[in-house]
C-alpha cells in the first residue's frame, strides 16, 4: 500500500510539472543580455547604441587618428625623432586612404531595420533615430565615395544563407555619381526628421545633413567638372568619374543647401566673432572655446571631448611650445613657410615675406613679428609666430647668432648657453624652442601650429588631457562652399558676397570685387581658412590637381617664393623659415632679428601624387571576394 | 624541486623529440623555385623607365580565389620572379608605363607565359618615345646632353605629344624625377628639332664629395604618367 502511494505520488509529481511545453521551459531569456526589442524599447537606451556608431565616423584628420594625420603634404613637418615619413617619402602606395568597412555600414543597417520595427518607442523618437540612422550611413558613403570612388551601396543588412555559394551576396560598384546623388538624396529625405537646433552640435540636426549635403554635392560638381582635366581616371561603367554635363545640377544643388543654412531656417548659425578687435585672437578661439561650446555659432558637427570624463585627447599634449610646456613634450607639428607665406597681406595681394632687400642683403627686424605684420589674421591664428606666445606664454624660437660675416653661432640643445667670439658673457645661443636640425619637439620649421592647440591649463598634461572639440563642419566651410558653388555657377557677384564674410573675420577691410574672384583665389581661401582641417587633399583630388602640385619634383627657394598664390604651384617639399639674431657689438643692427629660408635636412622626400592614388586601391582580397568589383584605374 | 624536476623530464624529452620529429616534413610545401626574368623592349633596346613604377601583374587561374602577383620594372627595364611551374598571365594595366599596352574593349589584354624552370621572357612593346643615340658628357662645371627624341607611335589615333625632355643628374644610381640633385628640363613645345635636343645642368655641391654623377635623360608624354629615359651613364671627373 504504501509503495503505491509513493509510485502515484511520483507519477503526479511527474505528470504535474511535464504538462509546460519544452520550449517554455527551455527558452529562458538571458540575465546579461538585452533582445532587439529590449534595447529599442526605451530612448535613453537607443542613445547608446546610436552613441557607438557616431564614435566610429571615419574621418581623414582628426584627434582620434593621432596628430600625424594633421600634416598634410607640404603644409608642416613633423618634429619627433620615431616620425619623419612626412617630411622622407616620395609619395604614397596606392592603398593610401583606402577604406572598406562594410561591417559598420551593416550595423547601421540593423540599427535603422531595428529602428523602423521598434514598437516601444515614441514616434518622434523613433523618427529621429532613423534620420540619424541615415545620415551616418550617408556621411560613410561620402567618405567612401571620396576615398574609393564608386561602391556596392547596400541598403539593408544582408544575411548569408550557409548554402556555400555567396554569389547573391556580391553586389558590383555602383557609379560614382549614384552614390553621391544617393548621399545628396538622403539628406534631403531625413532634414526633415532632424531637429532644427544650433545649440546640438554632436548629433545630427538639420543644419548638419545640409552642411553634408553642400559638401558632397560641390565634391561631386568638382570631379565633374574638372575631371576633363584628367581623362584617364576613369572607368568605362562610370565607377570613377562623373560626366562633365553633371557639374551645373550639383554645383546647384550644393548652393541651394548652403543657403538653406545660411538663410538661418536649419538654426541660428553663423561666424565666431566674440573677440572682434584681435582677430587672430579670435580665429584661434573658434577652435578652443570650451567654455561654451554649444553657444559656439560657427560648430555644425563636432566630435566632443570633455575633461575628467574618460573621452579626451593628447593633441595639446603633443603640440603645445616645448619651453614652458606642461610636460617634457609638444612641438610636433610645425607648419611650413609654404603654408604661413600663403597668408595674404591685408591689401588683398600676395607677397613672399620681405626677408631680403632688392640687392639680396637681408632685411633688419627690431622684433621678429614685424616680419608677419599686416598679413592675415588667420596667419597668428593658426600658426605660433616667433616672437609671439603659446598658451599665453612666449615662445623663444631663433635659431641662432649671426655674426658680422655671415656665418651662425648657435648651439645643439634646446635654450643652450655659451659665449659668443669675443665675449665673456654667457648668452642664449639658441632658443628654448628651438628650432635646432633634428632635434624633436623643437620647432624645426620656425613655426608651431596654434590651431586647436588649448590654452587651457591641465591641458598640456597628460593626467587631464584637452576638451578641444574636433569640428567636422563649420559655418565658415558652409560660405566658402557656398561662394565655390555659386563661382562655378557662374555667379561671381553672389559668390563674393560669401567668400567676403570669411575674409572680413580675417581681418580683410577691402572686400573682393566680383572680377577679382578666380578659381586661384577660391583654391588658396580654403587652404588657409581650413588649413589642418583635413580639406588639403580630399580638395586637390576634386579638383584634380594634386598630381601636379604634387608632382614629386624637389622644390627650391626661388621657386617658393615666386607664384604665390596660385593653385597649381608646386608644394611637394616644406620649407622652414628660421629666425636669427645679430651679433654686431659695434655696428648699428646689433641684437636686431633677420631671417634665412632653408630646407631642413630631414627634408629629403618630394611627395608625388600618382594619377593612381585619386583613387585608393580596392584589396586584391576585397577583388577576389567578389568578382564583380571592377580594379580602380591607373593602378 | 630537483625530484619533480626528473619526474617532468621524461615526458618533456618525449614531446621535444616528437616536435623535431615530425615538423620538418610534408606540412611544409616546397617554396617555388623556378625563375622568370626578361626585360621589356622595342626592338631589342630596353624600356628605360623609373624604378618601382611601372607595375605589372602575373595571374595563374586554377587555385581558386584570383588575384595578381604583383611585380614592378627596375629601372633598366627588367623584371624577375621566382615562381613555381606552370602557366601564367601576365597584364600590364591601362595607363602604366610609357608604352601603349594592347587593349580590348578597355582592358588590358592578357599574355601568356609558361614557366618551366629558369625562364626567360622578353616582352616586346610599342612606347611612345624612344630617346636615341644621348651623349652625356662633363663641361666645365655642367653636365650636357645631346639627343634624339624618336616618334614610335605615329598613327593620331595613339599618338601622343613629348611635354618635357630632361636631364637628371644624381649621387647615386638612381636616377628619376624623384631621385636626383639637379635638372634641367625643355618644354616639347620648345623643341624646335627633336633629331637635335641638347641641356646642359650645372653640377651643385655635393656633400660629401664625390668625383662621379649619375646622369640620364627623360622624356615625359603628355598625358602618360611614367617617363621613358635613356641608359644611366656615369661621369667621373
Amino acid at each position: 500500500m504504501k509503495k503505491i502511494v509513493a509510485i502515484a505520488s511520483l507519477f503526479l509529481l511527474t505528470t504535474l510539472w511535464s504538462c509546460k511545453k519544452d520550449s517554455d521551459f527551455l527558452d529562458v531569456q538571458p540575465f546579461n543580455l538585452l533582445t532587439n526589442e529590449q534595447s529599442f524599447s526605451d530612448p535613453a537606451q537607443v542613445l547608446t547604441i546610436v552613441a557607438d556608431l557616431y564614435n566610429r565616423v571615419v574621418d581623414i584628420t582628426a584627434f582620434k587618428n593621432g596628430w600625424e594625420s594633421f600634416i598634410d603634404p607640404g603644409e608642416a613637418i613633423a618634429s619627433t625623432n620615431n616620425i619623419h615619413y612626412t617630411q622622407s617619402r616620395n609619395g604614397w602606395g596606392y592603398n593610401e586612404w583606402s577604406i572598406w568597412d562594410y561591417g559598420y555600414l551593416r550595423e547601421i543597417n540593423l540599427f535603422i531595420e531595428r529602428a523602423t520595427a521598434a514598437t516601444a518607442l515614441q514616434d518622434a523618437d523613433k523618427k529621429r533615430f532613423i534620420a540619424e540612422g541615415r545620415f551616418l550611413r550617408a556621411v560613410y558613403y561620402f567618405e567612401l565615395v571620396k576615398r574609393m570612388g564608386g561602391v556596392p551601396l547596400i541598403t539593408q543588412s544582408l544575411t548569408y544563407d550557409y548554402s556555400g555559394d555567396a554569389t547573391k551576396l556580391q553586389t558590383a560598384r555602383a557609379k560614382e555619381s549614384d552614390v553621391y546623388d544617393f548621399v545628396i538624396s538622403e539628406m534631403e529625405a531625413i532634414k526633415g526628421d532632424l531637429p532644427v537646433n544650433a545649440r546640438t552640435k554632436d548629433r545630427a540636426t538639420r543644419g548638419t545633413a545640409l552642411a553634408v549635403e553642400a559638401r558632397a554635392a560641390l565634391y561631386a560638381g568638382s570631379i565633374a567638372k574638372y575631371g576633363a582635366n584628367t581623362p584617364s581616371v576613369s572607368l568605362s561603367g562610370g565607377e570613377v568619374g562623373i560626366p562633365a554635363g553633371m557639374a551645373n545640377g550639383y554645383y546647384t544643388k550644393a548652393l541651394a543647401a548652403a543657403k538653406e543654412i545660411i538663410s538661418g531656417s536649419a538654426g541660428a548659425y553663423a561666424l565666431y566673432n566674440k573677440f572682434p578687435t584681435n582677430k587672430s585672437q579670435n580665429y584661434a578661439n573658434l577652435f578652443v572655446d570650451n567654455a561654451d561650446k554649444q553657444g559656439n555659432p560657427e560648430i555644425i558637427w563636432m566630435e566632443d571631448y570633455k575633461v575628467r570624463s574618460g573621452k579626451t585627447h593628447g593633441f595639446t599634449i603633443q603640440n603645445q611650445p616645448i619651453f614652458g610646456g606642461e610636460e617634457v613634450e609638444g612641438g610636433r607639428i610645425n607648419p611650413s613657410l609654404n603654408l604661413v607665406e600663403s597668408f595674404e597681406k591685408l591689401d588683398n595681394t600676395f607677397a613672399p615675406l620681405p626677408i631680403k632687400d632688392g640687392s639680396g642683403n637681408p632685411i633688419y627686424y627690431d622684433n621678429p613679428l614685424d616680419l608677419f605684420a599686416g598679413r592675415d589674421a588667420r596667419l597668428a591664428g593658426t600658426v605660433t609666430l616667433p616672437g609671439s606666445t603659446g598658451r599665453n606664454r612666449p615662445v623663444d624660437i631663433f635659431a641662432g647668432w649671426v655674426l658680422d660675416n655671415g656665418s651662425v653661432v648657435s648651439g645643439t640643445s634646446l635654450g643652450q648657453i655659451g659665449k659668443l667670439p669675443n665675449s665673456s658673457v654667457d648668452v642664449k645661443l639658441v632658443g628654448s624652442d628651438g628650432p635646432i636640425n633634428g632635434v624633436e619637439y623643437s620647432a624645426q620649421s620656425g613655426f608651431y601650429i596654434r590651431k586647436f592647440v588649448d590654452p587651457a591649463v591641465g591641458a598640456g598634461s597628460r593626467g587631464t588631457g584637452s576638451e578641444v572639440p574636433w569640428i567636422r563642419y563649420r559655418y565658415a566651410e558652409v560660405l566658402l562652399n557656398a561662394a565655390e558653388a555659386a563661382f562655378e555657377l557662374g555667379n561671381t557677384g553672389e559668390a563674393v558676397g560669401y567668400i567676403n564674410q570669411v575674409r572680413e573675420r580675417a581681418g580683410f577691410t577691402t572686400p573682393l570685387a566680383p572680377a577679382e574672384l578666380t578659381f586661384d583665389r577660391i583654391v588658396n581661401e580654403r587652404r588657409v581658412e581650413l588649413a589642418f582641417e583635413g580639406h588639403y587633399i580630399f580638395d586637390r583630388k576634386r579638383w584634380r590637381i594634386a598630381h601636379i602640385v604634387l608632382d614629386g619634383a624637389a622644390m627650391n627657394e626661388a621657386e617658393l617664393v615666386s607664384n604665390i598664390g596660385s593653385a597649381t604651384k608646386r608644394n611637394t617639399q616644406a620649407f622652414s623659415l628660421w629666425p636669427y639674431k645679430v651679433y654686431s657689438p659695434s655696428g648699428p643692427n646689433n641684437n636686431k632679428w633677420i631671417f634665412r629660408i632653408q630646407r631642413n635636412a630631414n627634408v629629403i622626400g618630394a611627395n608625388r601624387f600618382q594619377l593612381g592614388n585619386y583613387y585608393s586601391e580596392i584589396s586584391t582580397s576585397i577583388l577576389a571576394n567578389n568578382p564583380k568589383l571592377v580594379k580602380q584605374p591607373n593602378q | 624541486m630537483i625530484k619533480r624536476m626528473k619526474r617532468h623530464f621524461l615526458p618533456i624529452a618525449l614531446a621535444v623529440f616528437c616536435l623535431a620529429a615530425f615538423s620538418c616534413k610534408k606540412d611544409n610545401y616546397e617554396e617555388p623555385k623556378s625563375k622568370l626574368t626578361g626585360k621589356f623592349h622595342y626592338k631589342g633596346e630596353a624600356i628605360q623607365v623609373q624604378y618601382d613604377q611601372v607595375p605589372f601583374e602575373l595571374y595563374q587561374d586554377g587555385f581558386g580565389k584570383v588575384g595578381p602577383i604583383n611585380g614592378a620594372l627596375t629601372q633598366e627595364g627588367t623584371y624577375s620572379h621566382v615562381l613555381f611551374d606552370g602557366d601564367y598571365k601576365l597584364v600590364v594595366r591601362a595607363g602604366q608605363g610609357p608604352f601603349y599596352w594592347p587593349q580590348t574593349g578597355g582592358k588590358s589584354d592578357t599574355l601568356l607565359l609558361s614557366v618551366k624552370g629558369d625562364t626567360q621572357r622578353d616582352i616586346e612593346v610599342e612606347p611612345y618615345y624612344m630617346i636615341r643615340s644621348p651623349q652625356i658628357s662633363k663641361t666645365g662645371g655642367n653636365v650636357t646632353a645631346t639627343f634624339k627624341i624618336e616618334k614610335i607611335i605615329t598613327d593620331a589615333a595613339r599618338a601622343k605629344d613629348v611635354q618635357t625632355a630632361t636631364l637628371f643628374i644624381n649621387k647615386t644610381q638612381f636616377v628619376s624625377g624623384n631621385d636626383n640633385i639637379a635638372r634641367t628640363n625643355i618644354a616639347g613645345s620648345a623643341i624646335a628639332d627633336p633629331n637635335n635636343v641638347s641641356l646642359s645642368v650645372a653640377i651643385p655641391t655635393i656633400s660629401p664629395t664625390q668625383n662621379y654623377v649619375f646622369a640620364r635623360i627623360g622624356v615625359k608624354i603628355a598625358g602618360v604618367e611614367d617617363w621613358i629615359f635613356s641608359p644611366v651613364v656615369k661621369i667621373t671627373f
